[in-house]
This record gives C-alpha cells, sequence and structure tokens, in this order.
C-alpha cells in the first residue's frame, strides 16, 4: 500500500497499461507537452514519446471519433476530455459510434476505447464548465461509464476500462485530483460493476458516487454523533450497475437515499429509487428520498454555486427526512 | 485628419481602460474576490477596439470566454463588467455568468462563451435574423486560432457563405491556444486561408496599430452591410498573461512575450500621439481618468449586493 492523490493513480494506470499493451496510446487536448491541463498525464510524454501521448487540437469530435475508428482497427485508445463539458462535442461520435458498433456490425467489430476526464462542477466555473455527464451516458446501451470517488479506484477501474472491449466512459473530478488515498501495490485492478460499502450502520442506507461520496461521508459523520448510523454504498460503476448491496442494506435498514450532484430529472438516482422500490419494496419503511444537485443551470456566484450543490448539510437533511418519515 | 487625431484619442483611452480594468480584475482574482476561470486580453486590447469602433448600434457582437475587452469596447461599462467579475446582481450578466460570460442586450453583446468554437453558429443565426429583417446590421465573432480546429467553426462559415450573412468572423490569432503554439494545432499557419474552402473574402493584418484595425475590418464590415457577405479576418496578436490565471506559462519564454510587447499597441497610439503634439500632461490625465473609472468600478463591484437565491430557478425558463 502507498498513499498516492488522485491524480497520480490515475497516471500510474495510464502507465501501466501503457507498458502492457503497445496498443494502448493516450490522445487528448494539452496531454503531452503541457503535461496535461489538470497534470494527470504529466511525465507520459516523456516517458512513452510523441507516437502514444498524442496532443491534440481543440476537435473533440475528430479526436474522438479518430479513437473510435483506431478501436475498431484494434487499438485501445484512451481520450481524455479537458472537461466533460467539451464531450458534448463529441456526443455524436459517442452515441451514435462508439455505443452502436458493435450491435449494427453483428458483432464483427468492437470498440474498446476509453473516454476519460473531470465531470461536474469545479470552483465557481459557471453553467457551461460545471455540468455532470452520468445521466446522458448511463442512458445509452453499449456504454459503460464509471465513477471512481478514491485514488484506489481511480487506478483499478481506470485500468480495468482500458482492458474492457467496450467503450467505457470514466468520469473523474477536478475536486478530487489532489486527494490522497491508500492505493494497493501491483496490478491492482477494480473490475466494472462492483459497488462498494464505505460506511456502516442500521438506521439508513445512503447511496453515491464521485465526488458526492467524501460529502456524503462528512455528513455521516455528523449523523453518526446524534447517534444516527448509516450504510454508505459507493456506486463505482453506473453502468453496470451492482445494486446486490444496496438491496441487503435495504433489508436491513428499511431507508434509503440516494445523493448526487447532477440534476434530478431521470438520471443515475431515479434509475437507483425505480430499482429499490421495486426489488425491495418490503422492505421499505418510506419512499425512498433523494439528495440533487439543483435543477437549473449552475450559478457562477459563490453563494449560489453553493446552494446548488448539495452539501454535507443538505445530505444530512436528507437522512433526517427519511428518519421522519 | 482632425478627426482621426480625435478618435486615436478615444480609442487608446479605451484600450488603456480594458489594459487598467484587467490588471484590477487580476488583483481582485488573487485576492479571492473573484472566482473560476479569469482570461485575461492583455496585449491583445487593439483587436477589440479597432474592430468594434466600426460599428453602430444596432450591430452585434459574440465572443469566446475572453470577453472583457469585448464587452468594454462595446461600451458595456466598467461597473457592470466588474461586478459581473464579484459575482454581483449589479454585474452585466447578474452575477450569474461570471467573467466567460458577459452579455449585455442593449449594446447587443451575446456572450461571453465558454465551449470553444460554440458560438460561431449562434453568431452566424445573429447575422441571418437581420438579413431575415431586411436590417441591415452586422454581427462580429470573435475566437481564438484555436477554435479553427473544431466543426462549428466550419460549420458556420460554410453557411454564412451559401446563404450570404452579414457576419464577420475575426479569429484572434495570440499565437498558442492554450500552451500549445499554432504550429501544433494547424496545417495551416495563415487561418485566414480557410476562406478560400467557402469561397468568401478574407483579410489578414497585425493588431499593432488600432486604426489599422477598424480601417481593414471596416472594410468587411461595409461589404457585410452592403452586400451581405461574409469575411474571414485574422487578427495577428499577442497574449502577455497567461491562458488563464491558473496557466503557469511554461510553454514559452520572458524574452519572447518582452519582444511582442515591443509592438504594444497602447505605446504605438501614445507614440503618434504625441507626435502630434500630445505631452506628458495629457497622457498624466489619461491614466488618471482611467485609473478613476477602473476604482469607481471596483468600489462598486465591492458593495453591490449579491443576487439572490430565488434568481436560481427564475432564470432557468423565460
Ligand atoms: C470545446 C472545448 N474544448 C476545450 C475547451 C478548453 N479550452 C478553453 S480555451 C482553450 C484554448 C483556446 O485557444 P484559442 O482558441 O487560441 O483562444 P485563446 O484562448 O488563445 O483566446 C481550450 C482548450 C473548451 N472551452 N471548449
Amino acid at each position: 500500500m502507498r498513499e498516492l492523490r488522485y491524480r497520480e493513480a490515475l497516471r500510474e494506470a495510464l502507465a501501466e497499461e501503457m507498458e502492457r499493451d503497445p496498443g494502448v496510446f493516450l490522445m487528448g487536448e494539452e496531454v503531452g507537452y503541457y503535461q496535461g491541463a489538470y497534470k494527470v498525464t504529466e511525465g507520459l510524454l516523456e516517458r512513452f514519446g510523441a507516437r502514444r501521448v498524442i496532443d491534440t487540437p481543440i476537435a473533440e469530435e475528430g479526436f474522438a471519433g479518430i479513437g473510435i475508428g483506431a478501436a475498431m482497427a484494434g487499438l485501445r485508445p484512451v481520450i481524455e476530455f479537458m472537461t466533460m463539458n467539451f464531450s458534448a462535442v463529441a456526443f455524436d461520435q459517442i452515441l451514435n459510434h462508439a455505443a452502436k458498433i458493435r450491435q449494427m456490425s453483428g458483432g464483427q467489430f468492437k470498440c474498446p476505447i476509453v473516454f476519460r476526464g473531470p465531470n461536474g462542477a469545479a470552483r465557481q466555473t459557471g453553467a457551461q464548465h460545471s455540468q455532470c455527464f452520468e445521466a446522458f451516458y448511463t442512458h445509452i446501451p453499449g456504454l459503460k461509464v464509471v465513477a471512481p470517488a478514491t485514488p484506489a479506484d481511480a487506478k483499478g477501474l481506470l485500468k480495468a476500462a482500458i482492458r474492457d472491449d467496450n467503450p467505457v466512459l470514466v468520469l473523474e473530478d477536478e475536486r478530487l485530483y489532489g486527494v490522497k488515498g491508500e492505493v494497493p501495490d501491483g496490478d491492482f485492478v477494480v473490475p466494472l460493476g462492483v459497488s462498494a460499502l464505505r460506511r456502516e450502520g442500521d438506521e439508513a442506507t445512503v447511496v453515491t458516487w464521485g465526488k458526492m461520496l467524501p460529502v456524503t461521508l462528512a455528513a455521516c459523520e455528523e449523523l453518526a454523533k446524534e447517534g444516527v448510523a448509516c450504510d454508505v454504498i459507493d456506486l463505482r460503476s453506473l453502468r453496470p450497475l451492482d445494486l446486490g448491496p444496496v438491496l441487503r442494506s435495504v433489508a436491513k435498514t428499511g431507508r434509503a437515499l440516494v445523493v448526487q450532484e447532477s440534476w434530478p430529472f431521470g438520471g443515475v438516482g431515479a434509475e437507483v429509487v425505480d430499482r429499490i422500490q421495486r426489488e425491495a419494496f418490503d422492505a421499505l419503511r418510506g419512499p425512498v428520498l433523494r439528495v440533487t444537485g439543483r435543477d437549473a443551470p449552475m450559478p457562477y456566484n459563490k453563494h449560489l454555486e453553493d446552494l446548488t450543490i448539495p452539501s454535507a448539510d443538505t445530505v444530512a437533511r436528507g437522512v433526517r427526512a427519511l428518519l421522519a418519515w | 485628419m482632425a478627426d482621426a487625431h480625435d478618435e486615436l484619442i478615444s480609442l487608446h483611452r479605451q484600450m488603456l481602460l480594458i489594459r487598467r480594468f484587467e490588471e484590477a480584475a487580476a488583483r481582485a482574482y488573487s485576492q479571492g474576490k473573484v472566482g473560476g476561470f479569469l482570461h485575461l486580453y492583455i496585449g491583445q486590447e487593439a483587436s477589440a477596439v479597432g474592430a468594434l469602433a466600426t460599428l453602430g448600434a444596432g450591430d452585434s457582437v459574440v465572443g469566446t470566454y475572453r470577453d472583457h475587452g469585448l464587452a468594454l469596447a462595446r461600451g458595456v461599462t466598467a461597473r457592470a463588467c466588474m461586478a459581473e467579475l464579484y459575482g454581483k446582481v449589479t454585474g452585466c450578466s447578474k452575477g450569474l455568468g461570471g467573467s466567460m460570460h458577459f452579455f449585455d442586450a442593449e449594446k447587443r453583446m451575446l456572450g461571453g462563451d465558454g465551449i470553444v468554437g460554440g458560438h460561431v453558429p449562434v453568431a452566424a443565426g445573429v447575422a441571418f435574423a437581420s438579413k431575415y429583417r431586411g436590417e441591415r446590421d452586422v454581427t462580429l465573432c470573435f475566437l481564438g486560432e484555436g477554435a479553427v480546429s473544431i466543426g462549428g467553426f466550419h460549420e458556420a462559415l460554410s453557411l454564412a457563405a451559401l446563404w450570404s450573412l452579414p457576419l464577420i468572423v475575426i479569429v484572434e490569432n495570440n499565437e498558442y491556444s492554450m500552451g500549445t503554439p499554432l504550429s501544433r494545432t494547424l496545417s495551416v499557419h495563415d487561418t485566414s486561408e480557410k476562406a478560400h474552402g467557402y469561397g468568401i473574402a478574407r483579410d489578414r493584418f497585425h493588431a499593432h496599430d488600432v486604426l489599422e484595425v477598424k480601417r481593414r475590418v471596416g472594410e468587411a464590415v461595409a461589404r457585410a452591410r452592403e452586400t451581405s457577405r461574409p469575411t474571414l479576418i485574422e487578427v495577428q496578436t499577442y497574449r502577455y498573461r497567461g491562458h488563464s490565471m491558473s496557466d503557469p506559462g511554461k510553454y514559452r519564454t520572458a524574452d519572447e512575450i518582452e519582444a511582442a510587447k515591443k509592438t504594444d499597441a497602447i505605446a504605438g497610439a501614445e507614440l503618434a500621439l504625441r507626435a502630434a503634439g500630445l505631452g506628458d500632461a495629457f497622457f498624466a490625465e489619461v491614466e488618471r481618468s482611467v485609473d478613476a473609472e477602473v476604482d469607481d468600478a471596483v468600489r462598486f463591484a465591492d458593495e453591490s449586493a449579491e443576487p439572490g437565491e430565488e434568481l436560481i430557478e427564475a432564470l432557468t425558463y423565460a
């Protein structure tokens, strides 16, 4: 075990997979000479050369498509979006090409490609630069989506994503890049589609992922002081979705809350709520609740931004609302 | 001749206002009073000031996240601009947009857009509306040379050419797209050559002399107004500061930046005005009045109220 920052864990995953498989290469804006807009790819150009660490112009649709074609032709591209917001420019490539190739070709072609980059809000970057993309991408059959919350998962899930034969979106988080955590030594791979229990308690089940995990854990720390102990489950993979631990927990607690940064309409939280109410109906003592980002574009103003993103306070209020039912 | 002289006095002051405004914005950013991204325009002032001097009140301007200079040159007040950076309700976008999203409906400033290239089709749409209504207004769209690689730029030019829209697309070539020099983002070094593929007029010149910028952009504006035909222009310029406040700027040397400053357009305008007989007292007075305007804007921004929570939902739908 070593302590690594989230960004260093991602970098290790990239470097190890590039060592292991000569077909793995990186492409994106400022990933090479600039060492990465958020320094995830620092040092990789020097180590692997410009053939495998490729700086692109600002042309998301173009380089996402080039990645998809290269994947169909047998390579394993890792495409960095400077932030997930800019993947919107490449949405057609991801939706209509990456996700469809296998089915449309009757299984003759596959598309083993990773699209990665920071998802969600940063700090006061406004409406176009603060968006969560899990609802868009998990909606699409043919894609896999992961959202690592810890350095260990950042490394393990990225390695699994690179080895997977399907298009995988790795939703990182700018606010997590600097966070440190223990990362197991060696070839550490976290399988896609396995959620993790992060904290135990009998009172309620709280389900979350990504940046909302530390926020939720902070809320549950406070609630524990009031004598309210919660199970906290980190989904890690959003598609495929592993709800086994969630359903087992709800069987024990009878209460469930989903915490997400993204907008409330539809989305991953709504999917989780639907599954819990159908598959654990008898155990439930009340409705499954959600704490979500506010249903509005992100405002620039600091105070309004704080009111738009779930905080430990709003999560704690959500749990109390469950208990009051 | 007297007209040109008076005009240069006015354009010089506008450029100086943008520079001092942004220096104050950078200070406010280091004090934590401004958040998010802050992309400074320092070094490029002659481009916006010269280009916008050609416009009338009915014309429109659309730009990128590097938009403070554009807004100020368009006549949005320093108060409204600074208050926007401070996230105050008195800002030009009520504090909800921030540095990257300056809008002013009255001044026909339609952003401030943060998605590279995404605003070029939108600008073509604004030009389309003028033509549709039979008005003679034109639209100026600004972008960086890094945006010339993206699809939106090409689709917008293709449609503007096909439908003969009164659109002037100005590529501000400041040599770097974040940390990437032009030679590594494009296969040509003159971005105005892209006009050939669309069969539209093109031009290319340095922004060293604000009056020259005005004259050259003015030709394109006249063409758009008279004949509703688009033009692609590359303005060669240079940004003295980082891409944004968080850019360590390791991709270029201090010498390179110093060399670029030798053709600074504000210094150039001052030299020309001195040659025409203006002296120290005049320039001291300009500095004083610009400083007073910026200080006033900072005070106004500081003292203004925050936007209320009710705006979060209220502004989501019309
Ligand atoms: C579609 C998209 N991709 C990436 C970015 C991130 N980004 C913002 S500005 C920028 C560089 C733009 O350079 P250029 O077009 O030359 O304009 P300049 O910033 O020099 O004015 C990049 C990569 C973005 N905002 N939008």
